[in-house]
């Protein structure tokens, strides 16, 4: 591994259950900056759960419960120092089903620079809604129907438009939960795309059904099994010559 | 003896209905028992036997008891209509509303008379006041406006009636009969009983779904005509535009005046209180509502919403003797001590000590249809909020609840329909005197008070004294039907949304 | 570890308004805290107003007195064999009233005082004396031990609901009527007893001798016609639109209507009673069948709506079921879905029926506020309810009868408790079985 390569977000030793039921069972886990790291793995085996402790959405569900270390840029965001707000305005989440809000393509990208105070003026504001759009490879396709209500726009689009949204903010992380497993393979290959073009800017984490897409657009990938971390290297290692005979069983498709 | 009696039950219209029953129970037993004997032989029978007797049991009681009610109704009118062509038209005079008087009073005898028809008939009677007499001994009251011609018009309604029952007894026995003989033949390995059982039980869920049809129809209609005649004796620019509200009471006496039925008032009156209800019920009932769905813990969900849940069972009648006996006093009380003398400003009945009292009866109301509305908001809305890193004040008040919005304004819409149709608070809270001011420390009155005032106590039916009750329903049927039929509509709307 | 950046760290303090935005945070739960606050406030203040003035209401004073049926009274010229309408006529509140000041050794002439005596007496005292002798009249001239109601006021005064402190001018009870009372109390012939009279006794002017008798037979027939009515029709017409109706124009506007009604307000259905069951089938008005069916319509969109949400719930899997193993759909609906679905309808039955039961307005309207004295033997009888007769109560002047409605109110809401507790217990027998 070369030297340039930095660790930006780090899992250490981390443990989740939800009521009586252990999810994840020690998890430690480098996310590299300006990368992409996929996680994957079968139904079940915690890749999900992982990921929203990255930006504690767990917290939002009752009875969810974390231990170990999660570090961001060395500060462990389960402190109680740390506030879950701004942590949230630094690691940004893009949902499995597309969720724009209710309100207009504009108005959603606004959101984040809006109830973060990020933009001084009205200018600055169509500024970052405008580059937001530009990044996410929206704004072609909706500069004339900025006002239209959000969930009009397609599939496809309504999910980038989500992923604007998450970089209007500017986090340093985003994190994404099956991106596209709702959409059909155009607008796969879309997003596919744009992940791809974010890296240069964000570190991203991806979680993926599809081992083709890991294949495709990440740098490194861990297999997660039955709440464990099996396996975790560079995505051309993991995919060429596992180590482990599960990885080699759930790539050639044996189960999962 | 015993059979003069057993006649006299027969005849009688609940006797028959009995009769009727015990005969149905009879065939259905006999049915079964015959069927039964069939595929005791070996025989396969279409159904089960016991749909035999169903059906034997249907066919007994069903058109006969039918023929029972609809004969009844029909004699009942017949008479009526009868007698009425014997009112002699001098005395009737050429006003609507006497004619009517006096047949409310005819009315009036008749439905005090059958008990004591059968010795009474044999008198010779000729004059109101020996009836009465007779009556009176028999400790039924009769009032005193009666006059002699109606005394020969009552008997013959009475006796006519009489006739007219035994008739449409006899009918109904011999069609009970006829059900019986018919069911009882047709128990045959052939016949496809379940079929016709089943049958017969669609039709009636059918018939009872009408129902719901019906009970808007009669409401409608009975308000309208009602309605009408109302607006025969009354020019509709008195009701609708007139400020004034000073019904007299000139029944009895042909006075030119008819009074003054001013709805402006009274309408003013309806929705600045139903105003002053929802201002103190929405930002209570809409902020429980709020906390209960997105912050309460769920041990908290479970003591606020029973909570909750009693103030919105308790009767409205209590509310307002809350109001009478406890809040109105000491708003009272409250604005002399700030006046720091005697001068109360607040009077024990007003706007405000009503319609704060209807702001509690509709919290509740206000908080679980709310309530109901925020939780079918999708999570991952929330979670798409919460993941930019929102706090949970900003994703309601930004996401949540202008999701939320079209639920909540037709929850709210239902809300103010209750407001204005609300009756017992406002009758023992809000005051009877009729006030057109915008004065909250005021009396003032609303249309469902007038309402209760002009309908209750003894007035005769058709004067407009009674009528303009009709006419306050029917402006607040229209009123409340509107409100909501568009927050049905929004409703419907907003359930597309989400599917 | 050592790959960190340190510099990246320093290089990110953004400013995203964080203390402002939690203050709001902060302030919006405190909205919400307030909220539910005033709401429990209000509900505290309702129900311990109504029980702390309505719990007196289930004790009565009543005065137990050596009562001496003198001749000279009742029948002074003895022509009481020829002529019965003597011993109805008789003077019998004296006899009382005598015994009373006797006990408390008030000289007979001393007519301020007998008179102040009176009034410590209930006015039905005579009535229920004149009754023990008509049934027995041997008993003239014995000396009989008789309990009776004392007067209103005496019994607020013993109840401490009089402020005794201010002057005997401005309140209702003399300051020897005090003395006499205390007296009697501390000779054990005057004391607190459970009120029966509020459960049978029927309309009276006089706030210690009125009671819910016919309230409470109303109120019970007329629940036992919506039960009777609404719920078999509730249930057919929720069937036949859930499992039967096809979508189409007709059941799309039985639909709205049935929404509709169960908004329409409740006065609306007191002018239908009194225009069409009433004044154009001829029912008398005050009675428990018209009272009935005027609810029974108020109540039949709520059970409708309640039945089809619990129809809808049950999985079709058991309708797939039932009809796969050969059953007709009438059958399959009335043996397998309409049981699954009864917990629901209990639950809808219960709301409906607990309005029904609290319901006031649309029966004012058909007449049922009205003084009735003799208990309604049929549903044609004129009879009041309920929470009519708390409204009549409320409307009385008399400050006994505050106590007296209060009392009513709080057995309005122990019935609905009663109701409501009884529904759970049977849903859970429901849901237990399956």
């Amino acid at each position: 591994m070369s030297s340039e390569l930095k660790i930006k977000m780090c899992g250490l030793d981390v443990k989740v259950s939800y009521g009586k039921k252990r999810a994840l069972h020690g998890i430690t886990l480098n996310i590299l900056e300006n990368k992409v790291t996929a996680l994957i793995g079968p139904s079940g085996c915690g890749k999900s759960t992982f990921l929203r402790c990255l930006n504690r959405m767990n917290d939002t569900i009752e009875g969810a419960l974390v231990t170990g270390k999660i570090l961001l840029d060395e500060e462990d965001i389960y402190d109680s120092s740390v506030d879950v707000v701004e942590l949230r305005a630094r690691v940004g989440m893009v949902f499995q089903k597309p969720n724009p809000f209710p309100k207009s393509v504009y108005e959603n990208v606004a959101y984040g620079p809006r109830i973060h105070g990020l933009a001084k003026s009205r200018v600055a504001l169509n500024e970052i809604v405008e580059q937001s759009l530009v990044k996410a490879g929206l704004f072609s396709e909706v500069k004339d129907r900025l006002h239209d209500v959000g969930t009009s726009l397609s599939g496809g689009q309504q999910q980038r438009l989500c992923i604007a949204r998450a970089i209007a903010v500017s986090p340093e992380v985003i994190l994404m939960d099956e991106p596209c497993s709702a959409l059909d393979p155009i607008a796969t290959a879309k997003i596919e795309e744009l992940i791809d073009d974010l890296r240069r800017n964000y570190t991203i984490a991806i979680v993926t059904h599809s081992m083709q897409q890991a294949a495709r657009v990440s740098q490194f990938t861990a297999m997660f099994h039955l709440g464990n971390l099996v396996e975790v290297g560079t995505t051309d290692t993991i995919f060429t010559s596992p180590q482990e005979r599960r990885t080699q069983d759930y790539i050639t498709g044996r189960f999962g | 003896m015993l059979l003069l009696f057993f006649m006299k039950v027969c005849m009688s219209v609940s006797g028959i209905i009995i009769i009727v029953l015990v005969l149905g129970f009879a065939g259905f037993f006999l049915s079964y028992a015959r069927a039964c004997a069939i595929v005791m032989q070996g025989t396969k029978m279409h159904s089960r036997p016991h749909y035999y007797g169903l059906w034997t049991f249907l066919l007994i009681i069903v058109p006969s008891l039918f023929f029972l009610f609809f004969w009844n109704i029909g004699s009942n009118i017949y008479t009526e209509r009868r007698a009425l062509t014997h009112i002699p038209y001098a005395a009737a005079g050429d006003i609507i509303h006497q004619h009517n008087l006096i047949l409310s009073t005819i009315r009036n005898l008749v439905n005090r008379l059958p008990k004591h028809s059968s010795n009474m008939l044999n008198h010779q009677l000729n004059s109101y006041a020996s009836l009465r007499d007779i009556l009176g001994q028999k400790g039924v009251v009769l009032d005193v406006q009666g006059k002699n011609y109606m005394v020969p018009i009552v008997i013959e309604w009475v006796s006519g009636l009489k006739k007219l029952r035994q008739t449409g007894v006899i009918i109904t026995f011999v069609l009970a009969i006829i059900g019986f003989l018919v069911g009882f033949s047709e128990t045959k390995v052939k016949k496809r009983a379940r079929n016709r059982v089943e049958r017969v039980i669609l039709l009636g869920l059918l018939v009872s779904s009408t129902l719901a049809i019906l009970t808007t129809i009669a409401i409608v209609s009975s308000m309208l005509l009602q309605t009408i005649s109302f607006f025969r004796a009354v020019p509709l620019s008195n009701f609708f535009l007139s400020t004034a509200w000073n019904p007299r009471f000139s029944v009895m006496t042909f006075d030119e005046s008819i009074g003054e039925f001013g709805l402006i008032p009274l309408l003013v009156g309806t929705l600045y209180i139903a105003f002053v209800a929802m201002l103190f019920a929405v930002p209570i009932g809409l902020f429980s509502a709020v906390y209960t769905a997105e912050y309460a813990t769920p041990r908290a969900r479970d003591v606020i919403k029973p909570m909750l849940e009693i103030l919105a069972g308790i009767p409205t009648i209590v509310y307002g003797f809350f109001a009478l006996i406890v809040v109105g006093p000491f708003l009272r009380d409250l604005s002399a001590a700030i006046m720091g003398g005697n001068h109360a400003f607040i009077m024990a009945q007003s706007v405000l000590t009503a319609g704060l009292v209807m702001g509690i009866m509709l919290t509740p109301f206000v908080s679980s249809l709310s309530d109901d509305i925020i939780t079918a908001v999708p999570r991952s809305l929330r979670d798409g909020s919460l993941g930019l890193g929102a706090t949970q004040s900003e994703t309601i008040k930004r996401v949540v609840l202008p999701a939320a919005l079209p639920g909540i304004v037709a929850a709210l819409l239902l809300t103010a329909s209750r407001a204005i149709g609300e009756t017992m608070i406002v009758v023992l809270a809000a005051g009877v005197t009729v006030n057109l001011t915008l004065n909250p420390f005021e009396a003032m009155t609303t249309i469902t008070v007038k309402i209760v005032n002009q309908l209750t106590g003894d007035l005769e039916f058709n004067s407009p004294q009674t009528l303009v009750a009709f006419a306050l329903g029917m402006t607040l049927f229209v009123l409340t039907l509107l409100m909501n039929v568009f927050a049905l509509y929004i409703v419907r709307k907003y359930q597309e949304r989400y599917e | 570890m050592n790959c960190f950046s340190k510099s990246y760290l320093k290089s990110l303090p953004r400013d995203i308004r964080l203390k402002q935005r939690y203050r709001a945070e902060k302030r919006f739960r405190a909205y919400g805290y307030t909220a539910i606050g005033i709401g429990v406030f209000f509900l505290t203040a309702l129900l311990w107003s109504i029980f702390s003035q309505g719990y007196t209401a289930f004790w009565q004073t009543s005065i137990t007195l050596p009562v001496k049926l003198d001749v000279a009274v009742i029948d002074p010229q003895n022509r009481r064999d020829k002529n019965p309408q003597i011993l109805i006529t008789a003077n019998y509140p004296v006899l009382i009233r005598n015994a009373l000041a006797e006990k408390l050794g008030i000289a007979i002439d001393d007519y301020i005082g007998l008179r102040e005596l009176n009034h410590m007496i209930s006015p039905s005292a005579g009535i229920k004396l004149r009754k023990m002798v008509l049934d027995n009249p041997q008993i003239i001239g014995s000396t009989q031990s008789l309990t009776v109601l004392a007067g209103a006021d005496i019994d607020s005064a013993f109840k401490g609901k009089i402020n005794l402190t201010v002057s005997e001018i401005s309140r209702k009870i003399s300051n020897r009527q005090i003395k006499w009372m205390y007296k009697l109390a501390a000779e054990g012939s005057l004391y607190k007893a459970f009120n029966t009279g509020l459960f049978i006794f029927a309309s009276s002017s006089r706030p210690e001798t009125s009671g819910l008798g016919v309230a409470l037979i109303g109120s019970f027939y007329m629940i036992l016609i919506v039960l009777m009515f609404s719920l078999p029709i509730g249930v057919a017409t929720a069937i036949y639109l859930e499992e039967y109706a096809r979508k189409n124009r007709f059941t799309d506007l039985i639909e709205i209507n049935i929404n509709n009604l169960a908004a329409v307000p409740s006065i609306v259905f007191g002018l239908l009673g009194v225009s069409v069951f009433i004044n154009f089938f001829g029912l008398p008005r005050s009675s428990s069948l018209v009272g009935g069916l005027v609810l029974t319509l108020m109540t039949l969109p709520i059970i409708i709506i309640a039945t089809r949400s619990a129809l809808r719930a049950v999985p079709i899997s058991i309708r797939s079921a039932a009809l796969g193993v050969g059953a007709s759909k009438i059958q399959m609906v009335f043996q397998h879905v309409l049981p699954l679905a009864a917990p629901g309808i209990l639950t809808g039955t219960v709301i409906g029926l607990t309005r029904a039961l609290g319901e006031t307005a649309p029966l004012l309207l058909i007449g049922m506020v009205a003084f009735i004295a003799n208990y309604p033997r049929t549903l044609m009888d004129p009879a009041t309810a309920l929470p009519v007769q708390i409204y009549m109560w409320a409307n009385e002047s008399e400050r006994a009868f505050i106590e007296r409605t209060s009392g009513a109110i709080i057995v309005l809401l122990m019935f609905l408790a009663v109701i409501n507790t009884i529904a759970v217990l049977l849903r859970r027998r429901f849901e237990q079985h399956r």
